[in-house]
């Protein structure tokens, strides 16, 4: 009996297969894109996870000099007086992290990656400073192999990308430091002999707040698209199980009357589907797989550029990811098919045999569900108003996107019946025109309400990337004032620079900083000169009056955004500084930074950084003598390539950067679109069966075949084009809320939103043109089809 | 006004071509109406689509009101239903997105010969008037023909083309429905053609023709 009802059920998609092209093809895309973003997203943390497990350095307590300098002489000492410490030297070089530390004293809990591979031949000649720890694909990078010349690189497929780890007597040689030492690294296994001796103090050991956050949002943000595309899809699912449903119903009455149980048989239809689900979320892995390793060279460049994480561009296909796919292909599946079950299981073997035309969702329906909709867009305005967190900013995308869809329908019956009132006077074709598209609309509200979602998230991702480069080319203009900034090589140079450059050029601004502890967190601290460049053109977002004067006489600091929202600090509050607190007199924006930062005068900077050197210089000179002075300065002092930038330069660079940002999400958002087209398709060739009848009559009276394809055509890009006409505030409002509510979770400042109306010109064609290809193949066969098909409409005998 | 002479037509299917008309003439005058009856399955529907120009004949000429439709591309030919002919099918087939009044007045307006003073006095005629504001999924199988015979009618076509158009209805609603349209054909000057199944309706037509084996004769046969 089973096999003979599965072989009846299976034998519609036989007679159907386009309907069956068109489920498993939603189904796959799907699942190909969703899975495509958790593999990028898989692939991304994995990196992460590399970066951070490092040395255990977010696991582990570390001992820091209050001045900043610690000597192994210093830990020497300590560990005479039986402090279990082990050093750690750490610091830049051509690009690479160095990383040096002591495998004896290290302790156990500190994951050294790479290590415990090591043979004892091979940590001999570690611990004699010739061999050092690279990851595998940082080898191949150009000038790491110069970088590391006289040293035997070893692979180590756990290291992050760009960090080499060496024993510390190799990491001093490697970066000049003889006798230094970063930190003190404590092992949380063994007590500590005694109270710390003054000038040392401990840094509790904290998850990097900012990074975690950063790339979590980042990810958020790819899972949201993901999840966006995926809905797209499942409207397709739902399209062709909800019509394979409805033109089963006689076969199923049949096969009830038979005497198949109601159990079995939905056990059947259950079992069909889930044989499809798999296959189709197979296909869509494999799809996914293709997308995320196509988009991956991308996302870690945008990774790479906005939150200075490396991750490597290749790809491993993981095991998780795939029954990830698989899961949510099942998952959407049953979601899309679930109505439809419920019927099979409760069908009464009496049932009506004719098939209830199955989209024809009734006025009542459509009233249901625009209030959910309203209820929806409610309570995402609550989540707006009283929620807080990350979380709830999404919640206010999800609740705005979902009750936005739903409306669509019951608004756009409305625009095209008051559309249709008025074309009334206009004559009866184009009355017509309007009264067919609104009984259109229950049949195509899915593939729509697909296509909402598309164009907006389209709106919304392209408003965000406009507004942050239009926001990020102002703020350069502002933050990068001056014309050329030099890096010179030592203090002397750097003496004879400026000796050389004062009577040259308009002004010479010195430019120090250095690393250290803001409120717990990394930062940086620099010193700037008194000067007006800094007064005309400082991104102040909000500042005290005299600032300037202030912060020239060192009696206060200038803080950025990310710190002052991160610390809550406003102006006039007290920041702690190392060599004594300041008061804040200004605010200002550092887009892209993740870390907290500070700004001081430059002689308070000396006193209390006598160790920084000034090495770096901003040049204010006519902008058409930039290209001569760094000719002659290259020259002269010998200057290699990068000591010198040009504002300019920095700015096209800064700019690439973020254009490759958001590569990936206009990835996404194009194929998103080409979904929502597809769905729309799917739902058209569904309804063309229905649609004869109600088109074989107006050429019966006087339309060519051609005519009423084109005005199907039409009929078509014109709901695609209404429906652009939501999505535009839709998307606006998307992007405000990614802006204004999601980013300041995020990335702890604000971004001003602007519009860009030229978009939404291309958004209107996008539109056009997903309505038009979807329409067109429909129209092409209305057009081509035989009269006899036609005719058949009016046969007597049906 | 209609000429119908020698068509042939045959429809391919699996056991190849199936000849269903064999060679059919016949010849209606301006305001004369005929009947042809015939066995299901005879050809009846197709000899009215042809003559509509809803599908091309395999050989043979038709001509309508003195335009031969051979010589019409798809363009003419659905110029020639919009301004011509009133069709009335077994299954009413009107437009479900629109309403009554719509309808009715369709054909008229598409041909531009729309008739404020006779659609309303179809409407009234048809028992209507009260109706046009409904849409077709909310009358009755008789009151849906009424506005089919009322849309057929209302751009005042020289050719009324029926198909059954009381086949779908009861004997009682059929007659009352027929009565009211042979009276309006005869009102509009137009000719009409028209199948059916039923004696008592046959011979209430100026002439009747019976159709079988492909062709036509004007016996019925016992
Ligand atoms: N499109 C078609 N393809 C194949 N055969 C057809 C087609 N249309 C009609 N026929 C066949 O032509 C014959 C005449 O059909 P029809 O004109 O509808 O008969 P009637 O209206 O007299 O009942 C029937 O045998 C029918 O099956
Ligand atoms: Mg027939």
């Amino acid at each position: 009996m089973i096999r003979a009802s599965l072989a009846a059920l299976l034998s519609h998609w036989w007679r159907h297969p386009l309907q069956l092209a068109m489920l498993l093809a939603g189904l796959a895309l799907a699942t190909g894109l969703w899975s495509g973003v958790q593999a990028i997203n898989a692939e991304a943390r994995a990196a992460y996870t590399r970066a951070e497990t490092v040395l255990g350095q977010d696991q582990l307590d570390r001992i820091v000099a209050t001045d900043g300098r610690l000597t192994v002489a210093r830990f020497a000492e300590l560990r005479q007086a039986g402090w279990p410490v082990s050093p750690l030297l750490e610091g830049r070089r051509a690009g690479l992290r160095i990383l040096g530390v002591e495998p004896l004293t290290l302790p156990r809990a500190a994951a050294v990656p790479g290590m415990p591979m090591l043979g004892s031949d091979d940590l001999g000649e570690f611990l004699a400073g010739r061999l050092v720890l690279v990851a595998p694909e940082t080898l191949d990078r150009p000038g790491v192999a110069e970088a590391l010349a006289g040293l035997k690189p070893q692979a180590a497929p756990d290291l992050p990308p760009m960090t080499v780890l060496a024993d510390i007597a190799a990491a001093e040689t490697l970066l000049g430091a003889r006798g230094e030492v970063t930190a003190l690294l404590i092992d949380p296994g063994r007590p500590l002999p005694g109270p710390l001796p003054s000038g040392l103090e401990r840094r509790v050991a904290v998850a990097d707040q900012g990074l975690a956050r950063l790339t979590d949002s980042f990810h958020l943000n790819l899972t949201a698209f993901g999840f966006l595309a995926f809905a797209v899809g499942i409207f397709i699912v739902h399209a062709a199980i909800g019509l394979a449903f409805e033109q089963r119903r006689p076969m199923f009455r049949t096969l009830r009357a038979l005497g198949v149980p109601a159990r079995t048989l939905g056990g059947l239809v259950l079992a069909e589907l889930l044989g499809f689900a798999l296959i189709a979320g197979l296909f869509g892995v494999g799809l996914g797989y293709g997308v995320a390793a196509a988009l991956l060279p991308d996302v870690a460049a945008t990774l790479g550029g906005l939150y200075g994480a490396a991750v490597p561009g290749v790809l491993e296909l993981r095991a998780g990811w795939i029954v990830a796919g698989l899961g949510m292909a099942v998952a959407g599946t049953l979601a899309a098919a679930g109505q439809g079950l419920w019927q099979v299981w409760r069908l009464p073997p009496l049932a009506s045999a004719t098939p209830r035309a199955w989209a024809v969702a009734a006025g009542a329906t459509r009233r249901l569900q625009a209030l959910c909709g309203l209820g929806l867009l409610t309570l995402a305005g609550g989540a707006l108003g009283f929620g807080s967190g990350l979380w709830a900013g999404f919640a206010v995308l999800a609740g705005l996107l979902l009750g936005a869809a739903l409306v669509l329908p019951g608004l756009m019956a409305l625009v095209l019946a008051a559309a249709g009132a008025r074309a009334r006077a206009r004559g009866v074709l184009s009355q017509w025109f309007w009264a067919d598209a609104r009984q259109q609309l229950p049949g195509l509200s899915l593939a729509l309400m697909a296509l909402l979602l598309a164009l907006a998230a389209n709106v919304g991702v392209g408003t965000m990337v406009g507004s942050f480069r239009a926001t990020f080319t102002g703020w350069l203009d502002q933050r990068l004032a001056s014309e050329l900034y030099l890096t010179a090589e030592t203090p002397a140079e750097a003496a004879r620079l400026r000796e050389w450059l004062e009577p040259r050029v308009l002004a010479v601004l010195p430019i120090v900083s250095t690393e250290t502890n803001l409120l717990g967190q990394p930062g940086d601290i620099y010193g700037i000169a008194d000067h007006a460049t800094y007064r005309d053109h400082w991104p102040l977002l909000s500042a005290l009056p005299e600032v300037w004067e202030a912060v020239a006489r060192g009696e206060a600091a200038l803080i950025n955004e990310q710190l002052s929202r991160r610390a809550g600090l406003g102006l006039g509050a007290v920041l702690d500084l190392p060599g004594g607190a300041l008061p804040v007199a200004g605010v200002y924006s550092d887009y892209g930074n993740p870390s907290p930062q500070a700004i001081i005068g430059l002689e308070a900077f000396g006193t209390r950084f006598p160790e920084v050197q000034v090495l770096r210089f901003a040049l204010r000179l006519p902008a058409t003598e930039v290209e001569a002075l760094a000719t002659i300065l290259r020259a002269e002092f010998g200057l290699r390539e990068t000591a010198i930038v040009d504002q300019a330069g920095i700015k096209a660079f800064s700019l690439r950067v973020f254009e490759r940002t958001f590569a990936v999400t206009g990835a996404l958002n194009t194929l998103t679109l080409a979904v929502a087209a597809l769905a729309m398709l799917a739902s058209l060739v569904t309804l063309s069966a229905s649609r004869l009848p109600q088109l074989a009559p107006v050429w019966a009276m006087g339309l060519t075949q051609a005519g009423l394809a084109g005005l199907d055509l039409a009929r078509t890009v014109m709901l695609a084009l209404l429906t652009a006409v939501a999505a535009l505030p839709l998307g606006l409002a998307l992007a405000w809320v990614l802006l204004a509510v999601v980013n300041v979770e995020a990335f702890g400042w604000r971004l001003p939103m602007q519009a860009f109306p030229g978009d939404w010109l291309w958004l209107f064609a996008a539109a056009g043109l997903a309505g038009g290809l979807a329409a067109l193949w429909p129209a092409v066969t209305l057009m081509r089809r035989r009269p006899a098909d036609l005719l058949r409409v009016f046969a007597n005998e049906r | 006004m209609l000429h119908v002479n020698d068509v042939r037509k045959s429809y391919p299917t699996a056991e190849g071509l199936v000849s269903v008309l064999a060679g059919v003439s016949l010849d209606l005058d301006a305001g004369q109406s005929l009947a042809l009856t015939g066995e299901s399955g005879s050809g009846k529907s197709t000899l009215l689509h042809l003559v509509a120009g809803l599908d091309a004949v395999d050989g043979g000429t038709i001509s309508v009101a003195g335009t031969a439709l051979e010589g019409l591309d798809d363009k003419g030919r659905a110029e020639l239903r919009r301004d011509r002919i009133g069709l009335v099918f077994q299954q009413f087939n009107l437009i479900p997105s629109l309403d009554v009044g719509a309808n009715l007045a369709f054909q008229a307006r598409l041909a531009g010969r729309h008739d404020r003073g006779w659609s309303t006095h179809l409407a009234e005629a048809l028992g209507l008037a009260g109706l046009l504001n409904r849409y077709p999924e909310q009358l009755s199988g008789g009151q849906q023909q009424r506005v089919a015979i009322g849309r057929a009618l209302a751009a005042r076509p020289a050719l009324i083309l029926a198909d059954e158009p009381t086949g779908n209805l009861d004997e009682a609603s059929g007659d009352a429905v027929m009565g009211l349209m042979l009276g309006l054909v005869a009102k509009a000057g137009a000719s009409l053609l028209m199948v059916t199944h039923s004696e008592r309706l046959a011979a209430r037509l100026d002439r009747r023709l019976h159709l079988r084996a492909g062709r036509l004769s004007d016996r019925v046969q016992p």
